[in-house]
């Protein structure tokens, strides 16, 4: 594997699928049917997506102008915010998967998770230069910043759902009942790792208790 | 790739957990004497602005009955008259000194008229051109006497047909206008303040609150049988606990006994300014609403909102409302940004057990008491007299000295919001852009910061303007004429003479 970092062309593959990420952003259908089936995408591409998206997102709290978005910096726990874009991403590409390869989506987890990855480019795309530019206008000069920042957010759910389709070779309708299913998937996830987490505590509690006792005792 | 997904997932979901999990901060404002709230409603500890002087009881005075159930209060000029309505008598003190008051006279009754002897006085106003109005209301009206107590006239209860046909007209509160017209607030009267013309007759009711409903109340009312309908509550406005006419002769109407969740959608309003159509002007650019305490909690077995039973203005527009709820004054200034907070339920001096009335003598404040019997006396703190003063000659046009004042109140105080803004409204008047930009950026002052940017802006592409051209024709040039060279270049390369 490291041999192949030491190679010309393992480079020139990534950055050619980095940018096709651009052409994934433009040409969704097309894009994402040649992201997995063209074998165009990377895993490289995609997690680098993935950590600028989350970069731009933290760089978002300190640098964006106070007068659209103010923090409260004593409540900023930055492992929380990670966490908010991985989270719901782990969940999403889980569920997905578990629903999809169930009615024949040709899919598989990782192309779920490379699709996923591409599909949020529009974020970091879009807010970054809103970011800097928000540092330049007035309040009254705002109301692009609160529009823009909604479009971002609309673009990349639309390019997720779309990437969806194309990957698992859905109609349209299959896709959008899929889709949705699939937030349901995510919300038993939810419910069956809260129920191993109390669980888990209970246990562990259990066996502190008596060892508690234990102490007590001698 | 499974496995590396589920760790990551609980790793998140443990982190979401935790933060569920954080207890509340506890606020250590539910104990502090005078506090104020910063952009983030976060309670600050701040210096009193405002001192006790005294709190004055009957014995004071020289009187040799208790006061009974005070209702309010009025100061003309140096004379402050309080209405002992539990004992049918309007008492007459006079401020001697900065410390002192001393006893007038007591008017029990008035000359000139069938009914003589007042009868639970509840308000009493002095207009300008010398004239004691009288809310006498367990006679049932308001009087006009001279200050000899000679009756000149009254005013009935007001002839109007929707008003129903038992009702008893008790007036609570008045104030009076420059052209003599009377504005009265009185109970059972919801349809907003009685105002007579100044010869007496009835014209109409001015500034009812608006009525607040939810919206779940309405469409249950909709579904609801008549006789289920007629054992609801009727969606009907509040009357105003009191009211205060200004020295512009706008009148500030407070009503207390809000619920929260009216409070919070801003349906209702706990303090309104009425202009003559009896519209709400009120402005309302603070960081939090003017309704009080931003936190109930149940300290003391008092819960709910601020109960703003009365609310007076200084003469630098800054209008100080009293809560009877939680015996605080709330002073907000014209912009409706929380100024100062003092106050607390309780028996020591500068503490209140129901505070009813509140009235100001210059910045000096009088809080009446109702269960004390006792009026208290404050006069502001070197802190309280420096904000006032930052404030007068800001609006003086002394900006140098409005910024010094403020220089020292932040000394005072690094945590007053008020004092930020200010040096950076100063700075902003006096063209220093950059400078203002940072004060309100640290609290978060978005209006007055996007007035200063602008100004910035502006001036910066004055002063870079030739640079900026220089740049976009670099930028458009460059490019263009590598292009023409490289066009030239090709073009002769190609060329037919040059082939061999």
């Amino acid at each position: 594997m490291f041999k192949a970092l030491t190679k010309k062309e393992t480079y020139i593959k990534y950055l050619r699928s980095l940018k096709f990420g651009l052409y994934c952003m433009s040409h969704p259908l097309d894009g994402f049917w040649d992201l997995t089936h063209e074998k165009r995408g990377t895993y490289a591409a995609a997690n680098t997506i993935l950590i600028i998206t989350i970069l731009v997102r933290i760089l978002k709290l300190r640098y964006t102008s106070f007068l659209f978005l103010q923090v409260y910096w004593e409540d900023i726990n930055i492992f929380l915010y990670i966490a908010s874009i991985i989270f719901p991403l782990a969940l999403w590409v889980v569920g997905n998967w578990g629903l999809t390869t169930l009615f024949d989506g040709k899919g598989r987890l990782g192309d779920v998770y490379m699709a996923t990855c591409y599909g949020m480019l529009p974020y970091p795309v879009i807010q970054l230069p809103l970011m800097i530019a928000s540092n330049f206008v007035t309040i009254e000069e705002g109301q692009f910043y609160s529009v823009l920042s909604v479009i971002s957010l609309v673009y990349c759910a639309l390019l997720i759902i779309f990437g969806m389709g194309q990957i698992h070779a859905f109609s349209f309708g299959k896709n959008i009942l899929f889709t949705i299913a699939s937030l349901f998937a995510m919300l038993v996830l939810v419910f069956i790792l809260m129920i191993f987490f109390s669980m888990i505590s209970q246990g562990v509690s259990y066996f502190i208790s008596i060892g508690r006792e234990l102490m007590f005792r001698m | 790739m499974k496995n590396k997904f589920v760790r990551f997932g609980l790793a998140a979901l443990g982190a979401a957990a935790m933060l569920l999990t954080t207890p509340l901060t506890a606020f250590a404002g539910e104990s502090a004497y005078s506090y104020n709230y910063d952009y983030w409603g976060d309670v600050l500890e701040s210096p009193d602005s405002y001192s006790v002087v005294k709190v004055f009881t009957y014995r004071d005075f020289g009187l040799e009955t208790n006061l009974k159930n005070p209702e309010s209060m009025f100061v003309y000029e140096d004379s402050v008259y309080i209405c002992d309505t539990g004992n049918n008598r309007i008492v007459e003190l006079k401020r001697t000194g900065t410390d002192g008051f001393e006893f007038v006279r007591e008017i029990k009754s008035i000359k000139g008229t069938e009914i003589t002897d007042l009868n639970a006085p509840a308000d009493i106003a002095v207009s300008d051109d010398g004239y004691m109005y009288i809310a006498d209301r367990g006679n049932n009206r308001i009087i006009k006497v001279d200050m000899d107590c000679n009756y000149i006239m009254q005013f009935d209860r007001p002839v109007d047909l929707a008003l129903s046909s038992d009702l008893v007209f008790n007036p609570n509160r008045l104030v009076i206008d420059t052209a003599g017209r009377v504005y009265c607030a009185a109970s059972g009267i919801n349809k907003g303040l009685v105002k007579y013309e100044a010869d007496g007759t009835f014209s109409g009711f001015v500034g009812a609150t608006p009525v607040a409903y939810n919206i779940t109340d309405y469409l249950w009312k909709k579904f609801a049988s008549q006789e289920q309908r007629a054992r609801m509550v009727d969606f009907v406005p509040t009357e105003y606990d009191n009211i205060y006419m200004d020295k512009e002769g706008f009148i500030y109407a407070c009503a207390g006994g809000q619920k929260e969740e009216d409070l919070d959608a801003e349906t209702v309003q706990a303090v309104r300014k009425l202009n003559m159509l009896g519209s709400d002007i009120l402005v309302r650019n603070g960081d939090y609403p003017v309704y009080g305490d931003l936190y109930w909690g149940g300290g003391g077995g008092i819960t709910g909102p601020s109960y703003f039973k009365d609310v007076t203005v200084l003469d630098n527009d800054v209008f100080v409302c009293l809560d009877m709820n939680r015996g605080r004054c709330f002073g907000y200034d014209d912009q409706g940004r929380l100024v100062f907070v003092f106050g607390g339920n309780g028996n020591m001096d500068g503490y209140f057990r129901r505070p009813v009335s509140i009235e100001h003598m210059g910045n000096d404040l009088i809080v009446l008491d109702q269960l004390d019997n006792a009026i208290t006396l404050f006069i502001p703190t070197e802190f309280g007299s420096l904000i006032f003063q930052a404030m007068d000659q800001f609006d003086h046009g002394l900006y140098d000295e409005a910024q010094e004042s403020w220089e020292l109140v932040k000394t005072l105080d690094g945590n007053y919001t008020l004092a930020y803004i200010g040096i950076g409204r100063s700075l902003l008047r006096k063209g220093q852009y950059k400078e203002a930009m940072d004060y309100f950026e640290l609290k978060y002052d978005d209006e007055n910061y996007s007035r200063a940017y602008a100004q910035y802006r502006k001036e910066w592409i004055k002063n870079y303007i030739g640079w900026i051209i220089a740049i976009l024709l670099v930028i458009i040039l460059v490019p263009l004429g590598i292009g023409k060279i490289r066009s030239i270049r090709r073009e002769i390369d190609t060329a037919d003479i040059f082939r061999l």
